[in-house]
């Protein structure tokens, strides 16, 4: 028997965690002299009541929803992809060189290209960890974590000295042609008389994000692969016993999970800012780990997950903008949400537990 | 129609607010944030000593993602600040993208470069940091005893690149038979404020007979000042005046002066002549040496006048000192 009901777990655990990290964070923003009602009112009216603020929201959420999946898919094999930064880094240089050298005819095929290499590129720099972990043994948090090192070293040689358009000071490349700009949402929903979006940077590959939580949904629960999988992550002698092969699925789930990673370039390279920076993941991979689990490595919890954290980064920003609350403190806040569903997250859980048990026993 | 009511609410409520800030100037730090101890902090200083002269009001911002730099300026640009200034190579390629939106706000890029043809409200200031380094090269290559001296960058991007490639002449020219050695700190923005590998790579340059060390690496430099200090070798300080950090152990610094762009362009305020590329080299004082009571003992009568005479040399064009950004390449040193 269950010690309690799938949605207690799935809704109430997270819900009391986010509670508890906003009550901290709101007596953090007093004890700096600052308003907690206001800020917060900020937050929303900034992030979710405008159309431009939705729109920066849904950017940074199609971020986390990538690098969430990515992290989750390798979760349900049980392990543990911390490579996700450097995955989404390598999938960006393969964006770039699509969008450079090829020259597209039209946006819809340039996505479906860079799509296809943006997870190549993620899947192949996710396959050499796989490959230790699964041959070797050696373990993928530590591998995972070396390569975001040698993607960023990889990354800075390339852009400085072979992709940077020569006498440019900026460690970046050109611009992508025009032909690869991908509708943004302001192009997209906006009519003749309003418009909507106003240069907020989300655009079309929020619903690639979107189709890929199906596709996950799909490949976990409604494949055969994705048993595979699953069985795998339960037990793993017991997935041999099955005749399940721990080679073919620690590799494959890395695959599929560095692949998820290298698209979230999509939505930063090719969606925002036209062409490849140094900077351009800035820990959204990182942050995948604590979106994947608070939505409890499953589709609708990432994309639930994924939304808060873009709420918290736009929110977060326009608190920079329109308050004296520093930076810091910014960070502060969005620690304690991971640090609350993610690291304590059994300080919630226990006592819920023990709550639905003796309610149970009341009823029997 | 709730939904649009909103948007029309808000939109209405920015407009109210435009009024109110009208004509503040506006400050957006580079990634690596306000208090580097180098650069950013550097426009900071400015900044406030804009506010303390004239009692103006400023608004400043930390941007904490690659996506907020277009955000800030057009918040800044709607809001009615101007002019709005900006610090970082990084943030053109936004300029070039918004500025023609507002037509009515000056924008400012620190060390970043937008055309100015394409944009008559826009003012690029660069910095001839390849002459400041040499000048502090020379002073380098003269006060080595070992005949090597160190160079210590942050990232390996060319901004760094072109400090690292005017010292490595400015040492050669004083002292011909001199080695120079350079190391970069990292590949991550982490890079800028690492004083600890700052430290490590300082040793490891004195293991291998570096006297002098030339940090350009923002706070990282403070961990590279510190061991040089603490192993008695010289050390040189860059963007800030940085000698009183370790009196008598600091060669110099190579002045960088931000702090006077940002003064002088929230001075001119909204009168700013913009549409045009200002460099800032050593004619113009952006950059030089410092020369304090913390480190007078440490510069010779022989080291000031030959530094000195290459400054006038440099100003009057007769002596050409190769900017690495020209062209790509550094002809006395290798990345």
């Amino acid at each position: 028997m269950d010690k309690m009901p799938a949605w207690a777990d799935a809704v109430l655990v997270p819900l009391i965690s986010i509670l508890l990290a906003a009550a901290i964070s709101a007596l953090v923003i007093l004890a700096i002299g600052e308003n907690p009602v206001e800020a917060f009112r900020i937050m929303v009216k900034e992030a979710l009541s405008t159309s431009r603020g939705i729109g920066y929201t849904l950017y940074y959420a199609t971020n986390f929803i990538f690098t969430g999946l990515a992290v989750a898919v390798a979760f349900h094999a049980r392990m543990f992809n911390i490579g996700g930064e450097g995955q989404a880094m390598m999938g960006g240089l393969g964006v770039a060189l699509v969008c450079l050298y090829v020259p597209w005819p039209h946006w819809t095929l340039a996505l479906f290209g860079a799509a296809a290499i943006s997870a190549l590129f993620g899947a192949a720099w996710a396959y050499i960890p796989a490959y230790l972990q699964a041959k070797r043994g050696s373990h993928i948090v530590i591998t995972t974590i070396m390569f975001n090192f040698i993607a960023f070293s990889l990354l800075n040689y390339i852009l400085v000295n072979v992709l940077r358009p020569q006498g440019s000071m900026d460690p970046a490349t050109a611009k992508f042609p025009e032909a690869t700009f991908l509708p943004t949402f302001q192009s997209m929903f906006s009519t003749a008389d309003t418009v909507m979006f106003r240069n907020a940077p989300a655009n079309v590959t929020f619903f690639v994000a979107l189709a890929a939580c199906v596709a996950v949904y799909f490949l976990i629960w409604r494949t055969r692969l994705g048993y595979e999988i699953r069985a795998f992550g339960h037990s793993e002698t017991g997935a041999k016993y099955a005749g399940i092969s721990p080679v073919k699925i620690t590799i494959v789930s890395m695959l599929i999970s560095g692949g998820l990673a290298g698209m979230m370039a999509l939505n930063t390279t090719m969606g925002e800012a036209e062409r490849l920076v140094l900077n351009a993941t800035e820990g959204a991979g990182f942050i995948g780990i604590a979106v994947a689990l608070m939505g409890r490595s499953h589709p609708v919890g990432i994309l639930l997950a994924a939304l808060l954290f873009g709420f918290m980064y736009q929110g977060g920003s326009e608190l920079a903008f329109w308050t004296n609350i520093p930076q810091q403190l910014i960070i502060v806040i969005q620690a304690l949400v991971i640090l609350f569903t993610g690291a304590l997250d059994n300080m919630v859980r226990m006592p819920l537990e023990k709550l639905f048990l003796s309610i149970r026993k009341g009823d029997a | 129609m709730t939904f649009m009511k909103t948007i029309l609410g808000s939109a209405a409520a920015l407009a109210l607010s435009a009024g109110a800030a009208l004509a503040d100037p506006a400050l957006i730090y580079d990634l690596g944030g306000k208090f580097d101890k180098s650069f950013n902090e550097a426009a900071f200083g400015g900044a406030e000593r804009w506010a303390k002269e004239t009692g103006g009001t400023y608004k400043d911002i930390e941007i904490q993602s690659e996506a907020q730099r277009e955000q800030a300026l057009r918040r800044f640009a709607e809001a009615g600040f101007n002019p709005v200034v900006t610090t970082g190579f990084a943030i053109a390629g936004s300029i070039d993208a918004v500025a023609a939106d507002y037509p009515d706000t000056k924008f400012v890029t620190i060390d970043g470069w937008v055309d100015p043809a394409k944009h008559p409200n826009v003012v690029s200031i660069l910095f001839s940091e390849h002459e400041g380094s040499y000048l502090v090269g020379m002073m380098a290559g003269m006060a080595s005893e070992s005949k090597t001296v160190g160079f210590i960058g942050g990232m390996d991007i060319p901004l760094i690149r072109k400090f690292a490639c005017g010292y490595a002449q400015g040492v050669l020219a004083a002292n011909p038979d001199a080695t120079v050695v350079s190391n970069m700190t990292g590949t991550t923005p982490a890079a800028w404020n690492d004083p600890v590998k700052g430290s490590e790579l300082a040793r490891a340059q004195i293991s291998q007979g570096a006297d002098v060390i030339y940090a350009a690496a923002g706070g990282t430099g403070i961990g590279v000042l510190q061991t040089a200090a603490k192993e008695n070798i010289l050390s040189v300080g860059v963007d800030s005046n940085q000698n009183h950090m370790h009196p008598g152990q600091v060669l110099t610094s190579m002045l960088k002066r931000v702090d006077v762009a940002v003064f002088d362009s929230m001075t001119a305020g909204a009168d700013l002549e913009t549409g045009t590329v200002k460099v800032f080299g050593l004619a113009e004082e952006g950059v030089g040496y410092a020369l304090d009571e913390h480190n007078a003992s440490l510069v010779s009568d022989d080291m000031k006048a030959a530094v000195d005479a290459a400054r006038d040399q440099i100003i009057a064009g007769e002596l050409k000192v190769h900017d690495y950004s020209s062209d790509d390449t550094c002809p006395v040193l290798k990345f």
